[in-house]
């Protein structure tokens, strides 16, 4: 167990590192430098500045350093409005933390409701109702679902103001941003229930009387559950990618919207910056899910 | 005939007799003899969904391959009226008429009606809808073969030799396998975009734009992985059965042995698996487009068409509604035709 533990540690470290390097070098690839604006700076300036910056160092040496600063978490300054990034990632994560995790905890709450039923309910109406939506859902992409409840709720019936920073309304993004995991887990749970159902164990605990409510908590979900805990990782980088459109398209100053804005702004330091905040996080909630997993099925072996 | 004591050995030679026409065809086998391949196509053609989407597809595809030749308009031009550029075709609804082109049918000439309307630039919607389809279809299916052909090599390789050599190989799938793909994607298209727009200009490739030549490179650098992973899986199960003994005993060499044995036993597997690529990867496109980092103009895919139609999304509802159910239809086919082809092909559900 340590073994594994330290063993998807290091490769988590190593993937931040790699993500780091490949952001890093990538941005230096691109022609034109910072300063190379129409507004061209004086000779002297740019000397300075690039000496402030450290862009006059081998490239190599410039990695190292920004490797040494984000480590003490100076994440440099933004190109284009000189504002410090981890200030500003500070401000805008936990607006991105709220929607991301509102969404997920509706998107698992619903999903396992909906897939038990869908599963109990086994060919029913309800059943093909349910999984008519889902797979609905799932075709179609975020931001259109976004922009159609955006239309509808907003626009056209009213009933949800327009996001503002003061007067948060996360209703229609949190749904917005739910729908595809949502729709997946119940597919998801659907089918590990209907296999759990059919597992001699819930026939035994059936014919020795245990009620039903019993049955279908304590033995069935139980056991459906754990493949929807190794959807939770990808779910999570799914919920924080796709919070890039969604943030945009609601307007939500999060941090999702400062790394699109950055990228059509060709604001490299913040770019650098939030990709490398970003890939931390996936990384991480990847490796809590790993670990969760063998946590709660003992019966998964580790390599 | 006299009655005959049970015990007796005598020999009863009517049983000698030889068999008549009729006796000999019942040793006939009924059924003819059927591989792996057709019982699954048998299979997959009685589900309603599958056919259905396979249907839907191939409309799809002669919509997007003949609507250029029989629709008058073009994707990326003004609308002209008998030679006049139409100025007063801007955000008509489907099947409007802008003056000019009311004027010349007045005048008996004939109008190809804009079944989806005109956009704000006054070209025909429909047109740019079909030219959005073929680049977002086109991509999906470059990127998927792209990774087939990859994670197919990669894969097989990597699960063929095993050893060090699996070990250092997969090793490397892994470090590929936990970068968060998507932000990969839009990082390397960024530099891409920037990296790639001089070089390529002036060739035919610049049409598509350096964002999508950037998006097909990172498919192949990023999306193989999954499928290596998967092939590998299989080989490794597949080598151990005793007709790749045989084929070794006998001499085969090892690229005999993937091509021959192992690639036709695990071919429906990849074959699934591919399919399912394609909506993910028209997914992907358009996203990227969606921010910006797609196909560039005037070239339309279907997320950058979503995306240009949010701004007058109050007055022009339907131009957001043509593409994003052209996209959810595509992605709904490829789905259900990917569970319909797992349903029949996987061998752990046959009955």
């Amino acid at each position: 167990m340590y073994r594994y533990v330290i063993k998807r540690v290091l490769l988590a470290i190593l993937t931040v590192f790699i993500v780091a390097a490949v952001t890093f070098f990538g941005m230096h690839i691109i022609p034109g430098g910072p300063f190379n604006s129409e507004k061209a700076p004086s000779a002297e300036v740019k000397a300075v500045l690039e000496a402030r910056h450290h862009l006059d160092k081998p490239v190599v040496e410039q990695f190292l350093i920004y490797l040494g600063n984000f480590l003490h978490g100076d994440l440099d300054v933004s190109l284009k409005t000189g504002r410090s990034i981890s200030t500003v990632i500070g401000e805008s994560f936990p607006i991105s933390a709220k929607l991301g995790g509102s969404a997920v905890l509706l998107a698992t709450v619903v999903g396992l409701v909906l897939g038990s039923i869908a599963a109990l309910k086994r060919n029913s109406i309800i059943d093909r109702i349910i999984i008519f939506l889902t797979t609905l859902a799932t075709a179609a992409p975020s931001f259109v679902f976004a922009t159609i409840l955006l239309y509808v709720f907003c626009i056209k019936l009213g009933w949800v103001p327009v996001w503002s920073p003061d007067d948060p309304h996360y209703v229609l993004p949190v749904l917005a941003l739910a729908m595809y995991p949502m729709a997946y887990i119940t597919r998801l749970t659907k089918t590990s229930m209907l296999d759990a159902l059919g597992q001699d164990y819930v026939r035994t605990a059936n014919a020795k009387g245990v009620s039903s409510a019993k049955v279908i908590f304590k033995h069935a979900l139980r056991n459906a559950v754990i493949p929807v805990i190794t959807y939770v990782g990808p779910m999570t980088a799914y919920t924080l990618t796709g919070s890039l459109v969604i943030e945009h398209i609601f307007t939500i100053g999060g941090l999702g919207d400062k790394f699109v804005s950055s990228i059509t702004n060709r604001d490299y330091t913040m770019i650098m910056g939030t990709t490398i905040f970003l890939a931390i996080i996936m990384v991480t909630m990847n490796l809590i899910t790993d670990l969760i997993y063998k946590v709660v099925d003992p019966r998964i072996k580790l390599d | 005939m006299p009655k005959r004591n049970p015990l007796s050995s005598q020999i009863d030679l009517s049983k000698f007799e030889k068999a008549t026409e009729e006796e000999k065809r019942q040793q006939d086998v009924m059924s003819e003899s059927t591989t792996f391949f057709k019982d699954g196509m048998r299979r997959l053609m009685k589900n309603p969904l599958a056919v259905g989407s396979i249907i839907f597809l191939i409309l799809i595809v002669l919509v997007i391959l003949f609507a250029p030749a029989v629709v008058p308009y073009s994707y990326s031009q003004i609308n002209t009226v008998n030679g006049v550029r139409d100025k007063g075709a801007k955000n008509m609804k489907p099947f409007e008429y802008s003056e000019l082109e009311q004027e010349y049918i007045a005048q008996g000439g004939k109008v190809f009606p804009h079944i989806m309307g005109t956009d704000e630039q006054c070209r025909d919607y429909f047109m740019r809808v079909v030219y959005g389809t073929r680049v977002s279809l086109a991509v999906g299916l470059v990127a998927s073969v792209m990774v087939l052909i990859i994670g197919l090599l990669y894969g097989s390789i990597s699960g063929y030799f095993g050893g060090k050599v699996d070990l250092i190989m997969m090793r490397i799938v892994d470090i590929i396998y936990s970068l968060p793909d998507l932000l990969m994607v839009i990082l390397l298209s960024v530099v891409l975009q920037a990296t790639l727009g001089a070089k390529i200009e002036g060739t035919s490739l610049a049409k598509l734009g350096p964002n999508i030549i950037a998006l097909f490179i990172v498919y192949a650098l990023l999306y193989w992985v999954g499928m290596a992973r998967l092939v590998r899986g299989q080989i490794l199960t597949i080598k151990n059965n005793d007709y790749v003994l045989a084929a070794q005993a006998t001499g085969a060499r090892s690229g005999r042995i993937i091509r021959k044995h192992i690639i036709p036993n695990c071919i429906s597997v990849i074959f699934i698996s591919t399919a399912l690529q394609v909506p993910s990867a028209i997914f992907t496109e358009s996203y990227l487009s969606f921010l910006g980092l797609g196909v560039s103009a005037p070239m339309p895919s279907l997320g950058s068409l979503a995306n240009s139609a949010r701004g007058g999304m109050v007055s022009y509802p339907y131009k957001l509604l043509f593409p994003a159910i052209v996209i959810i239809l595509i992605v709904l086919s490829f789905n259900l035709l990917g569970d319909g082809l797992r349903d029949a092909f996987d061998p752990k559900l046959k009955k």
